[in-house]
């Protein structure tokens, strides 16, 4: 009787350390990494969005006749605030495209801006507008930095979940965890711009 | 191993043989698409691979900064680039930060001031716990008012020691901050956490298999008679054996834990552990 409790408890201990020897943990790990890392890709978007009345303010006093490019901004930053963003957009490809493509254009408009705001010196050498130039540089870096490594993670997370043992932890354990979507726009589209005097558009 | 048991399991069509080679290799190809640059070994404070610095400048630079990590245990390394090997600083400057772990770890507390003479670029990489204190428009303002008046006549020494002397100042700035960022480092203990519960495990596992081993010859000799006495028998000694060994395997391993975090003491200079997430400014001349 005893000696067969104390059999069996070995056999638990000995397949519990075979359990987390054999990365019984790796989804729940890798899952919540992912997930932490989107959350900066959120933090640094939000950081964008809050910038922009300061920016927009700053310009203008000095640029009315280039209310357009103000507008496009403000309306772009209007609509990328509203799209909603549902609590399982990392495992829902369709949500995380149109939460994409907002902020993308959010970025373009930014991008204009900037581009128009060269073109005025009062505007260039106001020490509020280059302060205010420099964090969104700053925010857009980081932007870009924390896109690519929410990839890196989802990419670890998604190869974990559908690679040997991932897979066969997954289809006894796990069996809710979902492969996580990535961004499909390149990172190099969301780069500060490129500010090119020659351009005339508006 | 599991790839090949799992083949012979599925009978091991060659479609699917195929399909798992291919994810293997995926698996193998650790970011392929994220490619980090070359960096070089972090010898010092100072590493000077674009050979603009003399012993001088280096030893004046290397006392500064090394007052500074005694003082607020920020870390700040300068690397001159013979080349940014065809990446954006900004994006060479975080990998580096990261790969060197420049900061202490939990603090973030690392700033990396990177100068290529032959892109003509410079940046200071800020950690991410520095950010609010070194914030993009301050390292902005170094950057420009600072180091690149020196750049521009071609004065790199003077250029960097400026660029230093003001990030210093800067991170001296508010004592209060300083003195929190001080407190707030722990001695480094990560490295061994994998480790400890391993070993524990590891010691038990022994300690029951001896024990199963043992148990089972018992019986074996025990035999004929009556084997559930030789196992009750086996079991009591059994657990007189596995408390204290298990206790026995963690206390020499505590003793273990308490890592120097480099840096800050002797010779040797090594990254703490810090992380960065792309907060500083950039420059060119």
């Amino acid at each position: 009787m005893y000696g067969q409790k104390a059999i069996l408890r070995t056999m638990m201990l000995v397949s519990l350390l075979m359990l987390a020897g054999c990365g019984v943990n790796n989804i729940p790990t890798f899952e919540q990494e992912a997930k932490a890392k989107w959350s900066e890709v959120m933090n640094q978007y939000k950081r964008r969005s809050d910038l922009i009345p300061n920016l927009v303010e700053s310009v203008k006093g000095f640029a009315d006749q280039e209310k357009s490019v103000l507008t496009q901004v403000t309306e772009a930053r209007a609509k990328a605030a509203s799209v909603q963003v549902p609590a399982d957009i990392v495992t829902n490809p369709e949500a995380m495209k149109k939460f994409q493509e907002a902020q993308a254009t959010l970025g373009g408009a930014l991008r204009q801006l900037l581009v128009v705001s060269e073109r005025y010196p009062d505007i260039k050498s106001g020490a509020n507008f280059l302060a205010l130039q420099n964090q969104l540089e700053g925010t857009e870096n980081r932007i870009s930095i924390a896109r690519r490594d929410y990839i890196e993670a989802v990419r670890i997370y998604n190869t974990e979940i559908t690679t040997i043992p991932g897979r066969w932890w997954r289809s006894f354990m796990y069996s809710g965890s979902k492969e996580m979507a990535a961004f499909d726009i390149p990172v190099e589209e969301t780069k500060a711009p490129k500010v090119d005097f020659g351009t005339k558009k508006n | 191993m599991s790839n090949r048991r799992n083949v012979l399991g599925s009978g091991g069509t060659a479609r699917h043989v195929a399909a798992l080679l291919l994810l293997v290799a995926l698996a193998l190809t650790p970011g392929a698409a994220f490619a980090d640059p070359k960096f070089p070994a972090l010898t010092g404070r100072i590493v000077d691979e674009a050979r603009i610095l003399s012993a001088d400048d280096r030893a004046q630079i290397e006392s500064t900064l090394k007052e500074l990590e005694g003082k607020s245990s920020d870390q700040i390394v300068v690397y001159t680039a013979p080349s940014l090997q065809g990446y954006e600083i900004e994006d060479f400057g975080y990998r580096l930060g990261r790969f060197w772990k420049i900061g202490q770890a939990g603090v973030n507390n690392g700033i990396v001031l990177i100068v290529a003479p032959n892109e003509r670029k410079v940046r200071i990489e800020v950690g991410r716990g520095l950010e609010p204190i070194m914030t993009d428009a301050m390292s902005s303002l170094i950057v420009q008012n600072a180091i690149l008046p020196g750049f521009r006549r071609g004065d790199f020494p003077g250029g960097i020691r400026a660029g230093v002397r003001d990030i210093k100042d800067v991170l001296l700035g508010d004592a209060e901050e300083v003195k929190k960022r001080a407190r707030s480092i722990k001695p480094r203990s990560q490295d061994t956490g994998d480790i400890v519960p391993l070993i524990i495990f590891s010691v038990i596992l022994i300690i029951f298999l001896y024990n199963f081993i043992s148990q089972a010859r018992q019986a074996q000799l025990a035999g004929t008679a009556n084997p559930n006495d030789a196992r009750r028998r086996r079991l009591g000694d059994g657990r007189a054996i596995v408390v204290p060994g298990s206790w026995g395997g963690s206390g020499g391993w505590s003793g273990g834990g308490g890592w120097s975090s480099g840096g800050s003491s002797g010779g040797g200079f090594s990254g703490g552990g810090g992380d960065f997430g792309g907060g500083g400014s950039s420059g060119s001349w």
